[in-house]
C-alpha cells in the first residue's frame, strides 16, 4: 500500500508543479489544486506508526486512549486545517485571476501576452 | 514619586509630548511652544532632583524584566555623567524651545516642528539614561530617525532633503555597526548590562573579539560624531532650521557619540588599538574641521565645521586614555555645548533679521544690533579659548594633556604642536565670525534692514553667555561640583587631582595658549586678502569633496550594481521565478539526505495492498495527468479531472482511518468545483494552438525543463514519502492527545478535540485567516470589471430568449424561468434536509466524525444548492442570507469563548465540559468548546457563503451592463 500512495503522490506533485509552471492562470490554479492534495496526503502519510486501515482515531467513551491502536491523530489534524485553507487559498488565487483578466484582457500570468 | 519611576517619567515625558504636539492645530505656534517648553522644564526639574541622590555616587536605577530568558532588561540608570548629558539635553533644549517660537515662521507647521524636536530629545535621553547596551542602540537608532526629520523639516527644499538623507544614511550605517558591536561586547561579556560591562575590563580587553568590536562602536561613535572621514554630512545637515542646528550640533545628536566613547571609556580604552585609531581620527578631524572652518563664507559652514573640529579635539582627549585627559573631555563637552549653542542661535538671529548668512554680504552689524553682536562676540571669545571664558579652562586642560607623555609614540610626542596649530586655527576662524559679521563698512544690499530680535529671542543667548562667564571666572564655584560627578561616573576608580583653578602659573600650556592667539591673528590677518575674494572653500582641498565621493557611491550602490543586479539576476515573468523556486525547493529537500547518506528505505513492515486500493490510485494518477495535460485547452474537463483526483484523495483519507478528513474534503471538493465552476464563465476563449505546426526550438527546450523539474520533484515527494513510510517515527505529542482527548477535553474525536481545545488557539488563526480570504474577495470583486467579450449574456441563455421572443404566446426569460423545473423544486426541498445533516454533523462533531468546519460548509452548500437552482434573484427575494453577519458573529462567539476563560481565571481559550442531561436527546456532552466550535461553524459558513455569492452576483451584474450596452446599439 505504501508503495502506490507513494506513487501516487509523486505524479500529483509532478502534475502539479507541471501546471504551476505554465503560462495560463488557469492551469496554475488546476496545478495549485492538484499540489495540495499531494501535500495534504504526504502530510497525512507522516503518521506515526505507519498507515493504518480501520482505526480512526475515535476512542471509546469513556476510556484513556491507546496510542499505538490507533491513526496518529496529528497529522490529521494538521490537514484538516491545510484543507479549509487550501480552499481559501483557491477562493482568493481565482479572483485575483479574474480581475486580473478583467484588468489586462489576458490570462497569461504575467498579465501580459509574451512577445512572439 | 519613588526615585526610579522619575526616570521614567523623564525619559516618557518628551515622548508623550511629541505625541501630543503632533494633534496640535497646523499652526498652534504658542501651544506647541509652550508644551515643548514645559516637558524640557519639567525633565530639567526631575533630572536637577536626582543630582543629590546621584552625587553621593549610586546611580538611580530603574528596571523592568523584559525578556529575561535573554538575559534584556529594560533598565534606566543615571549615574555623573548621563546626569550632566541630561541637564545639556534638558536645559539646551528648553532654550531651543524657547528661540524657536522667536526663530519658526508663522507659516511653517510649527507643531510638527516640535512633536519632532520633543521626539529626538527623549530618544537622546534614551541614550544616555539607557542601563543596557542593546536599548541604547535602539534610541540610537532613534536619534538618527529624529534628526533626519528634524533637518528635512523643510521638506520643500531639495537641500533640506539631501542633507536629511546624507545624516540619515551615514549615522544610520554607523547604527547598524555599532549594533553589531555592541552585540559583541555582549557576547564577550555574556551581559548587555552595562553595570556588568563596566566591571569586565579585562574580559573584554583580552578578547580575541575586543578588536572587531572596537572598530564597530568606533564607526558607530565616529559617524554619529562626525569625525574624519565621516565628517561631511554634518555640514550639509546645515540646512535645517537653526534652532535645530543648535540643538543637534552643540549638545545633543553629535555627543551621542561621543557619550558612547565616555560610557565604554573604562573598558575599552587604555590599549594601543584604543589610542591608534582614536586619537589620528581624532587629531585630523580637529586640525581639519578648523582648518575648513576659516575658509567658510557660510556663516553656519563656519560653526558646522568649528564643532566637527571641537568634536576631533574631545574625542583625541579622549583617546589619549588617561583619566586626566577624560576629565578635560568632559569639560570642554560641556564647554562647547554652551558656546556653540550660543552662537548658532546667534548666527540665526543675524539671518533672521538681515535675510542671509552669507559672509561676504554681512558687515558692520555693530551698529544696528550691538547687544547681540556683544554677547556673539563673548561666545567666539569662549570658543577662540580666551582667558575668563569657560573655552580657555577646558582648553588650557587639553594643552597639558597634549603636553604629558602617554604611550612615548612620535604621534603622542608631536602632539603638542598640532594643539597649537588647533588653537590658531580656532582664533582665526572665531576671529573671522566676529570681524566679518559686526565690524567694517555698513552692509550693502541686505534683503532686510537689520535690527536687533525680540527680547525674548535673545535670551538664550544672553542666559547661555551669562554662564559662559561665570564657569570661566569662578569655575570652582559653578561647575566643579557637577563635574566631579561626573568624573565619577565616568571613570570607576578614584578621580585623578585636576585643578579648576584659572590661573596655574606661568606654564608651558599657557605659553601655547599664548602662542596660538598670537598665531591666530597673524594668520588672521594674512589671510584677509584671501577671503575678502569671495572664494568658498579652502585651497587645495576645497577640490576634495567628502559628499561627491559620498554621492558617488550611493549612486554606484543603489543604482548601478542595483540595475545591474536586476538585469543579470532579476526578472519581472513569472514563470521563470517559479522555476528557481521549485529547483531549488528540490535540491533543498534532497540535499540533507545525500550529505548524511541517510538514503534508503525503512525496514517496517509494509501494508498489504488491497486490489482496489491499487485500482483507486490508477485512476486517481490517470486523473492527475490528465487534468495536467487537458488544462490548457478543456478547462471544465481538467475541472473534472481535477475533482476526480480529489475524491480518489478523499476515498483514500477513509480508506486510511481518516474519516474526519474525508468528510471535510468532500465537502470542500464539491465548494471547490461550484466556485471554479462559476469562475470559468470569465475566462477568455481558448487560444487555438499558437504554433499551427511545431513549437519553436527554444519553446520546446522550456517544457523539457519543465517537466524535468516536475519529474524530478514528483520523484524526489514520491521517494521521501516512501522512506518515510517504511521507517517508525519517533514518539510525537500524539501520546499526549490520544491518552487525554477524552479525560481532559471530554471528546472521544481526537481530531476534533485538538481543533477545539488542545489547538484552539491555532484553530482561531485559521478561521482569522478563512474570515479575511473571503472578504479579500467580496472586495475585489466589489470593483471587478470583466474583459468585455465575457459580458454578453452566455450563448445558450441568448437561445433561450430569441425562442421566447420569436413565439407570440411566451414572453423573455420564460423558458429560463421553465428549465429543470423538478430538479430545481428537488433542490428546494433539499434545503432543509442539508440544513439538518449540518446540525447533525456539528452536534456528533466533538465525539464522532464531523464539527464546526464541515458543519460549515455542508450548510452553505445548501445555500448555493438553492442559488444553483433558481439563481440569485430569486433566492434573494425569498431568503435574507447575511453572510457578513454570520463571519461577524462567527468570529464574535469564538473570540467570547476564548475570553470568556479569563472570566474563570484561566489562560484564554481554557475549555471546560460536562455531561448535561437533555429531555428525550438523552445524555449530551456540553463543553464550551462546543460553543468555539459553534463560532467555527459560523464563520465557515458566512466566508464560504459569501464567497460563491459575491463571484455568482457578477452575472447579474454584467447582465445589466451588456443589457445597457444593447440597449445603447
Amino acid at each position: 500500500m505504501e508503495i502506490v500512495l507513494a506513487i501516487g503522490i509523486g505524479l500529483f506533485t509532478a502534475s502539479g508543479v507541471w501546471l504551476l509552471l505554465r503560462p495560463r492562470t488557469y492551469q496554475v490554479i488546476i496545478g495549485l489544486a492538484l499540489l495540495s492534495y499531494a501535500v495534504n496526503l504526504f502530510i497525512f502519510a507522516m503518521a506515526g506508526g505507519g498507515l493504518r486501515v480501520d482505526s480512526p482515531p475515535i476512542l471509546a467513551p469513556g476510556g484513556v486512549g491507546d496510542p499505538t491502536a490507533i491513526a496518529d491523530p496529528i497529522p490529521q489534524a494538521l490537514v484538516l486545517t491545510a484543507i479549509v485553507i487550501g480552499f481559501a487559498m483557491t477562493a482568493l488565487f481565482l479572483v485575483v485571476l479574474l480581475a486580473a483578466r478583467g484588468r489586462t484582457g489576458t490570462d497569461h500570468v504575467d498579465g501580459r501576452e509574451p512577445d512572439r | 514619586m519613588p526615585h526610579d519611576t522619575l526616570l521614567l517619567v523623564a525619559l516618557l515625558l518628551p515622548f508623550l509630548g511629541s505625541l501630543a504636539a503632533g494633534f496640535l492645530p497646523t499652526h498652534a505656534r504658542n501651544a506647541a511652544a509652550v508644551l515643548a517648553g514645559s516637558v524640557a522644564v519639567a525633565g530639567m526639574g526631575i533630572t536637577i532632583w536626582l543630582y543629590a541622590m546621584v552625587a553621593e555616587g549610586t546611580p538611580v536605577q530603574f528596571w523592568l524584566s523584559w525578556l529575561p530568558m535573554l538575559g534584556l532588561d529594560f533598565t534606566l540608570r543615571l549615574d555623573g555623567l548621563a546626569w550632566l548629558f541630561a541637564m545639556m539635553i534638558f536645559g539646551i533644549g528648553a532654550l531651543v524651545v524657547l528661540y524657536a517660537r522667536y526663530y519658526m515662521s508663522r507659516e511653517d507647521p510649527v507643531p510638527r516642528f516640535f512633536s519632532f524636536l520633543l521626539a529626538f530629545m527623549g530618544s537622546m535621553i534614551g541614550i544616555v539614561l539607557s542601563g543596557n547596551l542593546i536599548q541604547m542602540v535602539f534610541f540610537w537608532e532613534l536619534t538618527s530617525l529624529f534628526s533626519f526629520l528634524l533637518i528635512g523639516y523643510w521638506h520643500h527644499s531639495a537641500s533640506a532633503r539631501d542633507g536629511a538623507r546624507m545624516a540619515l544614511t551615514v549615522t544610520g550605517t554607523g547604527g547598524l555597526c555599532l549594533l553589531v558591536g555592541v552585540l559583541l561586547v555582549g557576547r564577550i561579556v555574556g551581559s548587555y548590562d552595562i553595570d556588568q560591562v563596566l566591571e569586565s575590563r579585562d574580559l573584554i580587553v583580552q578578547s580575541d573579539l575586543y578588536v572587531p568590536a572596537l572598530v564597530l562602536i568606533l564607526l558607530g561613535a565616529f559617524t554619529k560624531s562626525a569625525q574624519f572621514p565621516f565628517h561631511f554630512w554634518l555640514p550639509h545637515a546645515m540646512a535645517a532650521p537653526t534652532p535645530v542646528s543648535a540643538y543637534l550640533h552643540s549638545a545633543t545628536m553629535v555627543k551621542a557619540g561621543i557619550f558612547l566613547l565616555m560610557r565604554l571609556w573604562p573598558v575599552m580604552s587604555g590599549t594601543d588599538a584604543w589610542f591608534y585609531m582614536v586619537v589620528p581620527a581624532g587629531l585630523v578631524t580637529l586640525l581639519l574641521g578648523a582648518f575648513i572652518a576659516i575658509f567658510q563664507q557660510d556663516l553656519k559652514g563656519l560653526l558646522a565645521y568649528s564643532t566637527i573640529s571641537h568634536l576631533g579635539l574631545i574625542t583625541l582627549l579622549l583617546g589619549l586614555g588617561s583619566p586626566l585627559a577624560a576629565v578635560a573631555a568632559i569639560f570642554h563637552t560641556l564647554n562647547h555645548a554652551i558656546f556653540k549653542a550660543s552662537l548658532f542661535m546667534a548666527a540665526g538671529i543675524i539671518d533672521h533679521e538681515t535675510g542671509t548668512r552669507d559672509l561676504r554680504k554681512l558687515s558692520g552689524l555693530y551698529r544696528y544690533m550691538p547687544f547681540t553682536a556683544t554677547l556673539a562676540m563673548v561666545a567666539a571669545a569662549a570658543m577662540a579659548g580666551v582667558p575668563l571664558l569657560n573655552g580657555f579652562i577646558s582648553k588650557e586642560m587639553f594643552f597639558a594633556e597634549a603636553v604629558a607623555d602617554h604611550t612615548g609614540s612620535l604621534l603622542d610626542d608631536s602632539l603638542p604642536y598640532w594643539a597649537t596649530l588647533a588653537g590658531v586655527f580656532s582664533v582665526t576662524y572665531s576671529l573671522r565670525f566676529i570681524l566679518g559679521v559686526f565690524f567694517g563698512p555698513p552692509p550693502i544690499d541686505l534683503p532686510h534692514r537689520p535690527h536687533e530680535p525680540a527680547h525674548w529671542m535673545r535670551f538664550p543667548i544672553e542666559l547661555l553667555v551669562l554662564i559662559c562667564l561665570l564657569i570661566g571666572i569662578v569655575p570652582g564655584l559653578t561647575v566643579g561640583p557637577v563635574l566631579a560627578t561626573a568624573v565619577k561616573g565616568l571613570l570607576d576608580a578614584t578621580p585623578p587631582y585636576y585643578s579648576l583653578a584659572l590661573w596655574h602659573g606661568f606654564n608651558l600650556p599657557l605659553m601655547m595658549s599664548l602662542i596660538a592667539m598670537a598665531g591666530g591673528v597673524v594668520l588672521y590677518l594674512g589671510l584677509r586678502r584671501y577671503l575678502e575674494s569671495g572664494i568658498e572653500g579652502p585651497p587645495i582641498l576645497r577640490d576634495f569633496k567628502g559628499q561627491r565621493i559620498f554621492e558617488k557611491v550611493l549612486a554606484t550602490l543603489s543604482w548601478q550594481w542595483a540595475r545591474a543586479g536586476e538585469n543579470a539576476l532579476g526578472t519581472r515573468r513569472l514563470q521563470p521565478q517559479m522555476r528557481i523556486v521549485i529547483s531549488l525547493a528540490v535540491v533543498a529537500a534532497l540535499a540533507p539526505f545525500l550529505a548524511n547518506g541517510a538514503v534508503g528505505t525503512g525496514n517496517m513492515p509494509g501494508t498489504p495492498l488491497p486490489p482496489a486500493f491499487a485500482l483507486l490510485w490508477l485512476i486517481g494518477g490517470a486523473c492527475a495527468l490528465g487534468a495536467a495535460y487537458q488544462a490548457k485547452y478543456h478547462r471544465f474537463a481538467a475541472l473534472v479531472l481535477v475533482g476526480g483526483a480529489g475524491l480518489v484523495t478523499c476515498i483514500t483519507f477513509v480508506w486510511l482511518s481518516a474519516p474526519d478528513l474525508a468528510v471535510t474534503q468532500l465537502l470542500v471538493e464539491i465548494v471547490t468545483t461550484v466556485l471554479l465552476l462559476l469562475g470559468l464563465r470569465w475566462l477568455p476563449k481558448r487560444i487555438e494552438e499558437v504554433y499551427p505546426t511545431r513549437p519553436p526550438l527554444k519553446v520546446l527546450l522550456r517544457r523539457y525543463v519543465d517537466i524535468t523539474i516536475a519529474c524530478a520533484l514528483g520523484g524526489v515527494m514520491a521517494f521521501l514519502a516512501y522512506c518515510l513510510m517504511t521507517r517508525p517515527l519517533t514518539e510525537s505529542v500524539s501520546r499526549f492527545f490520544v491518552e487525554r482527548a477524552y479525560s481532559e477535553g471530554g471528546g472521544t474525536n481526537i481530531i476534533n478535540v485538538i481543533l477545539v481545545d488542545f489547538r484552539g488557539f491555532d484553530t482561531m488563526g485559521e478561521i482569522v485567516v478563512l474570515c479575511l480570504a473571503a472578504l479579500t474577495v467580496f472586495a475585489l470583486l466589489r470593483r471587478f470589471r470583466p474583459a468585455p467579450e465575457s459580458i454578453r449574456t452566455p450563448e445558450q441563455q441568448r437561445i433561450q430568449n430569441a425562442y421566447d421572443e420569436a413565439s407570440p404566446d411566451r414572453s423573455p426569460g420564460d423558458t429560463v424561468a421553465d428549465y429543470m423545473l423538478i430538479p430545481r423544486l428537488i433542490m428546494h426541498w433539499l434545503f432543509p434536509v442539508i440544513a439538518v445533516m449540518a446540525v447533525y454533523l456539528f452536534m456528533r462533531g466533538h465525539d464522532l466524525p464531523g464539527g464546526g468546519f464541515a458543519a460549515g460548509i455542508t450548510l452553505s452548500i445548501a445555500f448555493v444548492v438553492q442559488y444553483m437552482a433558481s439563481g440569485a434573484r430569486w433566492v434573494e427575494d425569498h431568503l435574507r442570507v447575511l453572510p457578513l453577519r454570520w463571519m461577524g458573529l462567527g468570529l464574535l462567539t469564538s473570540c467570547a469563548t476564548g475570553v470568556g476563560s479569563w472570566w474563570f481565571g484561566y489562560p484564554f481559550l481554557t475549555s471546560h465540559f460536562q455531561y448535561v442531561e437533555l429531555p428525550l436527546i438523552g445524555k449530551m456532552p456540553a463543553a464550551s468548546a462546543l460553543l468555539f466550535d459553534l463560532g467555527v461553524f459560523a464563520l465557515v459558513v458566512g466566508a464560504t457563503v459569501l464567497i460563491l455569492i459575491a463571484l455568482a452576483h457578477q452575472s447579474l451584474r454584467s447582465s445589466r451592463a451588456a443589457q445597457v450596452n444593447e440597449g445603447g446599439d
